[in-house]
């Protein structure tokens, strides 16, 4: 298996990069190459240009000011996994990132790049969406802001224009007190995900539930939020019972298809168990009356 | 080092930053190899790891399943293991690379993961055994190795193996970790 035949470049700057998308009809971003050169060496996909982003110093940075942890794209998905600053602001992020793929491919693979490749299994925009993150596009035009929740449009396909760059993506950080957890199912450990759950829940003074996020990936087309289950955690006491309704209605909202990993019936079944165990695992580490 | 496809490149210049490279140009890259400068002139599709064994002949990479599941093609890159299939020869530009060739001392002494590795009985076919060297080595010189053997599987669940069971490279990466830590 080799890739296509493609033109390739380099460019040094961000604007360099952003030219070169302009310029081009139908071109690919290499970014970490972790998921774009299998699809290239499969023949998936036949650009005609590769942009290769290794030389744009500027997209590997993070900040963590103001509520948001900012991500340039850049960024291998290890360094963010292993930052000590965004473990203190959002553990969630380090706990949801010990499930793709393994250490080896972390290490090249970028943040950026898994988020603009939008496998509906992959945890970073399932992450995203439970988190009500944000994607920062550029094009020559200028930049814009985009939810989490309008960016992931179907599988592999996300609302930036082919004249647009990711170049940014922005977690909020969690409330003090805030619980958390991701957990996902695969066959072997580091393989794309039958299906994935993550949860936040924060607590009111009374110890009931203030606010309770879940989103699922590898259910559907895109990751999902479970609003359903949201609406009916709040206000009331966190425990099995009602994380196990949640897991229900969880599962009741979902409408995924067979394939040769999964039936849609065992994935819904999966994703039940799934939503009950991670608010299980949030609730106990939410913070009590504060 | 003359290029790849048999072809003269002997005026190939380094990337630039404004040039569309056609898949027939060839780009210089300058790296290191096994603690050798290596200059060579690569088409911009090239992989790694056809690179590294077509063009530089250093065949104790292997090529599995060329998506980068097999784990047999992970070499390291400034210290850091990576798949050399998912890897485009231009991308290690400037970088170090280490193959399984680089373990063994000059005089030919086995690395102690190679070691460990024989006396365990980490390896039959041997055809995933480059991978998993590259990757135990990095896990036992710079992380700290699972307690438990599930632990160890899982840390080392990027490399397939299909003929031992895992037993024998669980037990190898155990005994190279144990060596490497008492010498502290």
């Amino acid at each position: 298996m080799k890739p296509p035949c493609y033109e390739y470049v380099a460019p040094d700057t961000l604007a360099g990069a952003l030219r070169v998308r302009a310029e081009s009809e139908d071109s690919v971003v290499l970014a970490g190459g972790q998921s774009l050169v299998p699809t290239l060496n499969f023949r998936l996909a036949n650009p005609d240009t590769v942009i290769d982003l290794r030389r744009v110093a500027e997209l590997a940075t993070i900040d963590t000011r103001d509520g948001m942890i900012r991500v340039g794209a850049m960024t291998r998905q290890r360094t963010l996994e292993r930052n000590d600053a965004v473990l203190a602001r959002n553990p969630l992020i380090r706990e949801t990132m010990e499930y793709i793929a393994h250490p080896v491919i972390r290490n090249r693979g970028t943040v950026g790049g898994s988020v603009a490749h939008a496998d509906p299994a992959s945890e970073l925009p399932c992450l995203l969406t439970l988190l009500d993150g944000e994607l920062t596009a550029r094009s020559s035009a200028g930049a814009r802001t985009i939810p989490a929740a309008e960016f992931f449009e179907f599988v592999f396909t996300t609302a930036l224009e082919p004249e647009e760059l990711l170049v940014e993506v922005a977690f909020p950080v969690l409330e003090p007190g805030e619980g958390w957890a991701f957990r996902e199912f695969a066959r072997r450990h580091g393989d794309f995900a039958v299906a994935g759950a993550g949860a936040t829940l924060l607590l009111d003074d009374a110890g009931r539930i203030a606010r309770a996020r879940l989103a699922a990936c590898g259910v559907a087309t895109t990751p999902v939020r479970l609003r359903a289950a949201e609406e009916a955690l709040r206000g009331v006491e966190p425990g099995s019972e009602a994380f196990r309704a949640a897991g229900e209605l969880a599962r009741d909202a979902v409408t995924t298809v067979d394939d040769t990993a999964a039936s849609a019936d065992y994935r819904r079944h999966l994703l039940s168990g799934l939503v009950n165990d991670v608010l299980t695992r949030a609730a106990a580490r939410a913070g009590g009356p504060r | 080092m003359n290029g790849n496809h048999g072809t003269n490149h002997l005026d190939a210049e380094p990337v630039d930053g404004d040039t569309r490279y056609g898949p027939d140009d060839r780009i210089a890259i300058s790296l290191t190899v096994n603690g050798e400068k290596v200059e060579a002139a690569v088409s911009p599709r090239l992989l790694l790891s056809d690179f590294l064994r077509g063009d530089l002949g250093l065949t104790g990479t292997h090529v599995g399943c060329e998506h980068g599941v097999c784990g047999a093609c992970t070499v390291h890159l400034d210290g850091v293991p990576a798949r050399s299939c998912l890897t485009m020869a231009v991308q290690v530009d400037g970088m170090e690379v280490r193959t399984v060739e680089g373990l063994a001392g000059s005089d030919g002494t086995l690395h102690p993961v190679q070691r460990a590795f024989r006396e365990c009985h980490g390896l039959q076919c041997g055809f995933c055994t480059p991978g998993f060297l590259m990757a135990v080595t990095h896990l036992v010189e710079n992380e700290e190795l699972a307690e438990t053997d599930d632990g160890v599987r899982a840390q080392l669940a990027g490399n397939l193996c299909r003929c031992t069971g895992y037993m024998g490279i669980v037990a190898a990466t155990r005994r190279a970790a144990a060596e490497i830590a008492s010498k502290g």
